[in-house]
């Protein structure tokens, strides 16, 4: 009963930003096709009447004192950059000639 | 002279402290132990090149009289899903090879203070999802009790290193059972903490409503030593709760001496008991028989229902995937990490970013990162994550009841014992049906512990008893649980990983 199309994965696939291959769609879509109808069941007991919890242990807002405190040096911090200039991170161009 | 592998991470820190041996001896024996066995375990991606001097500089500060914490001068290994800023942090994927954080995880800097000895960083399925660390970029890790065999997953490297006298002690995280299944299935001992017991921060995200960084070990009592050293509040981490722990380590020093289960209310988890079938008849065999040895001790059991943990693996593999495809995003090739460019067309950042998680993310990832994202997308999100979310509070509502009736509940920590490499990697289903077991805990935030129960009949291979205790109550599973190591052992006579056979060593 499963709605997961070879379009749709190629879809989603382009939301997470990962190229995958014609031959990793199509056994993606087989395996999630798989997956969803296994775990579709949890709508079965999913009632209204029952609250969502999103976190375990519920905790509030959580705030610390405005104050300066010690973070990464500029070098640290571009210390694992693929690339670099000065003390930025280079990156390729963010628009294509089209946009 | 004895052994310094065989001993346990307490017995090297009593050693230390008498200055029967010193901490350059004791990295050494381990250093070496890695060199001659880990060619077959695999369990370690780098093991540390100044492990030694990290050690020399631990006797020093001891001879000069120095106050030092009662783990100082002893050798841990460290998941690679933890950062370290002096070794590099993959989490087991291409994506991060080679990467070198600029700062270390708030629990590795908790065992330098302590003053442990980093030995190296331990193998894991990429990014922690699997159970049994063939998903690792670098190749499996192979069980110490038979290296045809997984070590489970996703902390595989952990136990393995452990269960294979590489460390006495390491560190985990757990998920889902990354901790627990993996002790289960080599003889060994994993905790899970209360979810924000122990920091997570410099912990790599899988899924952060349920990742929880705890220790590997072999006894219960050295679990609970390194509890104390990476417990407690962390600024760091705004999920990390500001209660005051009491020692672990001496909760299992208490239940050692075997008194509590004169009083203990144990709890048989219907759903977990493989009254249903579902485990391996080895498993469910000398679950039955500890079961038994509870009564004959005096403790009381009582079954308890669950009625909801059948939806508990459908709901983590909702919320999992969902909290991993947005976690992950970090993983752009800007920061950190690889870069690699398209082939051909316009070189956008986008596209590099694509090419990049195509060729640094294994199939296991990129599928729970596809599966993520359709739960989160428009127009599922309420009939998948939402729903999932709800199953989550029927999964407490049953924790909830069942501890009203039980001071612990026990499990199997894992249905069967370990499986053969290659023999579930291509079954996704398959493999995620492992952590059944362990997985409500994680849903609930409630500590978890296994503990070795015996070796299966049919295969001799370890068995793994699971305990849960309500949240916050970390150190009554470690009472619970020594007492139950104690009585356990002292009925074989020896410590179940004695019985592992021995490995066969590389001349150095």
């Amino acid at each position: 009963m499963s709605e997961i199309s070879t379009e749709l994965v190629r879809h989603l696939a382009g939301l997470a930003r990962i190229d995958l291959s014609d031959s990793e769609l199509e056994s993606l879509t087989g395996e999630l096709a798989q997956i969803v109808d296994s775990i579709a069941k949890v709508s079965e007991v999913a009632t209204p009447d029952v609250p969502a919890t999103s976190h375990p242990i519920p905790l509030t807002n959580v705030f610390r004192e405005d104050e300066v405190r010690p973070s990464l040096t500029v070098e640290q911090a571009l210390s694992g950059a693929p690339e670099r200039e000065g003390d930025r991170f280079k990156v390729a161009s963010i628009l294509d000639e089209e946009q | 002279m004895t052994d310094l592998t065989r001993l346990t991470a307490a017995e090297l820190a009593e050693k230390l402290a008498a200055r029967e041996i010193s901490s350059v001896e004791a990295t050494q024996a381990h250093l070496d132990r890695i060199a001659a066995v880990d060619g077959d375990v695999h369990a370690f991606l780098h093991v540390s090149d100044h492990a030694l001097e990290t050690a020399l500089a631990i006797d020093q500060r001891r001879a000069a009289g120095e106050q030092l914490g009662e783990l100082a001068g002893v050798p841990v290994a460290i998941k690679d899903v933890l950062a370290t800023n002096d070794m590099p942090s993959t989490s087991g994927s291409k994506i991060l090879e080679g990467w070198l954080p600029p700062y270390d995880a708030t629990v590795v800097a908790r065992l330098r203070e302590a003053g442990l000895v980093p030995l190296g960083k331990t193998n894991m399925d990429e990014f922690a999802m699997g159970s049994s660390t063939e998903h690792s970029a670098y190749g499996p890790t192979h069980n110490p009790w038979d290296l045809a065999r997984t070590p489970g997953g996703s902390g595989g490297g952990s136990s393995a290193a452990v269960a294979a006298f590489e460390a006495p002690i390491a560190l985990g995280s757990d998920t889902g059972g990354s901790i627990r299944q993996p002790a289960a299935v080599t003889g060994s001992v994993g905790v899970k903490p209360t979810y924000g017991g122990v920091s997570r921060y410099g912990a790599i995200a899988l899924a952060s409503s349920l990742d929880q960084v705890g220790p590997v070990s072999r006894t219960v009592l050295d679990a609970g030593l390194l509890h104390d050293v990476i417990g407690g509040h962390d600024p760091l981490d705004s999920t990390s709760l500001t209660d005051q722990w009491p020692s672990m380590a001496a909760a299992a020093r208490k239940g050692a001496t075997g008194d509590l289960l004169k009083r203990l209310r144990v709890g048989v988890v219907k759903e977990l008991s493989g009254a249903d079938g579902g485990f391996q008849a080895g498993v469910k065999q000398r679950f039955d028989e500890t079961v038994a040895a509870l009564t004959a001790a005096g403790a009381e059991i009582v079954e308890v229902a669950a009625p909801s943990f059948e939806y508990a693996v459908a709901a983590y593999y909702l919320i999992l995937p969902a909290e991993a495809s947005s976690n992950l995003a970090r993983m752009d090739s800007v920061r950190f990490g690889l870069r690699v460019k398209p082939e051909g067309g316009p070189v956008t950042v986008e596209r590099v970013m694509s090419a990049t998680r195509d060729a640094g993310f294994g199939a296991e990832v990129k599928r729970r990162i596809i599966l993520g994202t359709y739960a989160l997308s428009a127009g599922y999100y309420d009939a998948y994550y939402g729903s999932a979310q709800k199953v989550r509070t029927l999964i407490q509502q049953d924790f909830a009841k069942a501890f009203a009736q039980a001071d612990v509940l026990i499990s199997p920590a894992a249905p069967t014992t370990a499986f053969e490499l290659g023999s579930l990697v291509n079954d996704p289903l398959a493999m995620y049906l492992n952590d059944v077991t362990t997985i409500p805990a994680n849903l609930a935030g409630i500590p978890g512990m296994a503990i070795p129960m015996g070796l299966a009949p049919e295969d001799g291979l370890p068995v793994g008893l699971q305990l849960l205790a309500p949240a916050r109550e970390d150190a009554r599973l470690y009472e619970a649980g020594a007492a139950i190591e104690t009585l356990l052992t002292d009925s074989w006579g020896h410590s179940l990983l004695s019985q592992a056979p021995a490995l066969k060593e590389v001349a150095r």
